[in-house]
């Protein structure tokens, strides 16, 4: 019999740890990457294959639905994501000063919405919103409003209505990354800028964003890759409320997500074309991620 | 110069307590609407009505819920339960016995974080109808145990975890796989109730997944049932109220319950 030597022993045991990972990883993660991006060179109808090679991403560039939902889903990026980030980054400064009082009950409650499920909370929002419902009930007897706005009947007023609901939830979530970032932040720094005579407005800009870089960096990849996939909230904003095969009014709640889904799903199914739709949203990603840490200035 | 730093606490304050109601007050509307008529709800009542247990009894009549329920919680907690544990395995290998090949794994592990579900969707579908896992809760759970997220968190946490005590450990002759079951994974508790807590709220909350998979009634979930209800043509508010809060509560009570170790968790991932 062998012995086997004392690092070869090691590092089976690391092969041990992480192989269930490996392998789950393997067959779910690696397999479907590579596979998806073989199925997008051909166009599937049932069960007809036919070779296309990058036929599929040229249809893309005149696919005016496919547009649409990028052009959906770029402007809630835009919109959204940078007015979550900043409202949850002062929350966390305020929220980080120790002579707030009642700074756990803040928190707590603000947090609160990071708990609720996806679909539930967007059907709330869908109640809420309706044209006779909560908010235009309390705009109206308010007088701040003449007729009640068409949340959910106008393109427009949809799309405003999505990006309400997702900084409803996602504030929350975002402000405890930055709580938690800000605690590594020593006391002393604050308190000799104060001495040094600059203002909270200054030590916010001069401290605070730059010792937090890494965590707003981090915030702001994660929230783009779940803008860009987004799914549950459009979808049900939109079920039952205008009739029909579109996703919201004029299709404005239409996101590449859903229109992968319906392709595969609801049409008569091209597997290959929606995955060639996955591959531009990857590409997507990746490109936005990149200027991101690029922005930021991050070399590591 | 003291009024004026009061009047700038004041704005503050106020500040807060819009963000606190803004937050808060869907939760309040739900439980409130759980207890009122369909019809009240439209009406825009937030007062508690009477009607609680009607709304309970059109639920429960007409929907399978007691299923639903367990269903959700058997597929939530055997992901949270299985993913933990492999997760936890694979960053303690990828951490405490450094290799290049691993190290390797770990960087190409990282980089797929960026890619968007909706890219594996179709492969997966296919995958699940060739193990024939289709409409069955395993077809659901298996693709979510393994996860990065999870692996990159854990690993995060044991960097912060002294090696020595795991050499010390060897030169008592302790087994490799009792180290880390009898003496990192006690010491890592917050670590492992964060990760719970996300693992929980993704799984529970999952929703494209399950709608691909899961296709007959009898194997539905909560987050199903929810969306189901609410894109009807005539929907019952109130019945819809009561499901919502249903379908909520089990992540608040999870996370309340857990919340002191959340903040460290995430706190410790964060240090580096």
């Amino acid at each position: 019999m062998k012995k086997i030597s004392y690092e070869r022993y090691i590092d089976l045991w690391g092969w041990f740890f992480s192989l269930f990972s490996i392998i789950g990883l393997g067959l779910f993660l690696f397999y479907p990457i590579i596979y998806s991006l073989y199925l997008s060179t051909f166009s599937t109808k049932g069960v007809v294959q036919e070779f296309v090679g990058i036929g599929n991403y040229i249809r893309l560039f005149k696919d005016n639905t496919f547009i649409l939902s990028l052009k959906n889903i770029l402007i809630i990026l835009i919109i959204q994501v940078p007015i979550m980030l900043i409202l949850a980054l002062i929350l966390a400064v305020i929220l980080n000063d120790k002579k707030i009082k009642f700074r756990g009950l803040f928190r707590t409650a603000i947090f609160l919405p990071a708990v609720t499920s996806l679909v539930a909370y967007t059907v709330l929002f869908k109640m809420m919103f309706s044209t006779d419902g909560l908010i235009n009930q309390a705009l109206l007897s308010m007088h701040l409003i003449k007729e009640p706005i068409p949340w959910l009947m106008d393109p427009f007023w949809a799309k405003v209505t999505l990006i309400f609901a997702l900084t409803w939830r996602w504030t929350g979530y975002n402000m405890i990354f930055y709580l938690a970032g800000l605690q590594n932040i020593s006391y002393e720094i604050y308190e000799a800028a104060e001495i040094d005579g600059a203002n909270k407005v200054v030590q916010f800009f001069k401290i605070t964003i730059p010792m937090l870089k890494p965590i707003i960096v981090f915030t702001s990849i994660m929230s783009t890759i779940g803008t860009l996939q987004l799914f549950d909230e459009p979808i049900n904003l939109a079920a039952g409320v205008v009739t029909g095969s579109s996703v919201g009014p004029g299709d404005s709640l239409l996101t590449p997500s859903v229109y992968i889904y319906n392709i595969c799903f609801k049409y008569m199914p091209n597997f290959g074309y929606a995955a060639a739709i996955s591959y531009i949203i990857v590409i997507i990603v990746a490109i936005l991620s990149f200027i991101q840490f690029k922005l930021a200035g991050e070399n590591e | 110069m003291k009024k004026d730093t009061k009047i700038k606490n004041l704005i503050v304050y106020i500040f807060l307590i819009i963000m606190s109601i803004v937050s808060v007050f869907p939760f309040f509307w739900m439980i409130v609407g759980m207890t009122n008529k369909s019809v009240d709800i439209i009406k825009g009542k937030l007062t508690f009505g009477n009607a609680l247990i009607e709304n309970f009894n059109n639920l429960f009549s007409n929907y399978e819920v007691g299923r639903i329920i367990i269903n959700s919680f058997k597929i939530s907690l055997t992901i949270v339960i299985g993913s933990l544990l492999i997760s936890s395995m694979a960053a303690y290998g990828f951490e405490f016995y450094p290799s290049k090949i691993r190290e390797k794994i770990y960087a190409i592990l990282l980089a797929t974080m960026m890619i968007p579900f909706a890219a594996l969707m179709v492969p997966l579908f296919r995958l699940m109808v060739a193990f024939n896992l289709l409409d069955s809760h395993w077809g659901v759970i298996l693709p979510m145990l393994p996860s990065v997220f999870l692996i990159f968190f854990f690993r995060q946490s044991f960097k912060l975890y002294p090696k020595e005590i795991i050499m010390a450990a060897r030169v008592d002759g302790a087994s490799e796989l009792r180290i880390f079951l009898s003496i990192v994974f006690p010491s890592m508790k917050s670590t492992y109730a964060a990760a719970a807590i996300y693992s929980f709220m993704t799984s529970w909350n999952s929703y494209l997944w399950p709608l691909i998979v899961l296709q007959s009634d009898e194997q539905k979930t909560m987050t199903l049932l929810v969306s189901t209800l609410s894109s009807g043509y005539n929907p019952d508010f109130g019945v819809i109220m009561t499901t919502v809060v249903l379908a909520t509560l089990p992540m608040i009570i999870v996370f309340f319950g857990l919340q002191k170790y959340f903040v460290q968790g995430i706190l410790g991932s964060v240090k580096q």
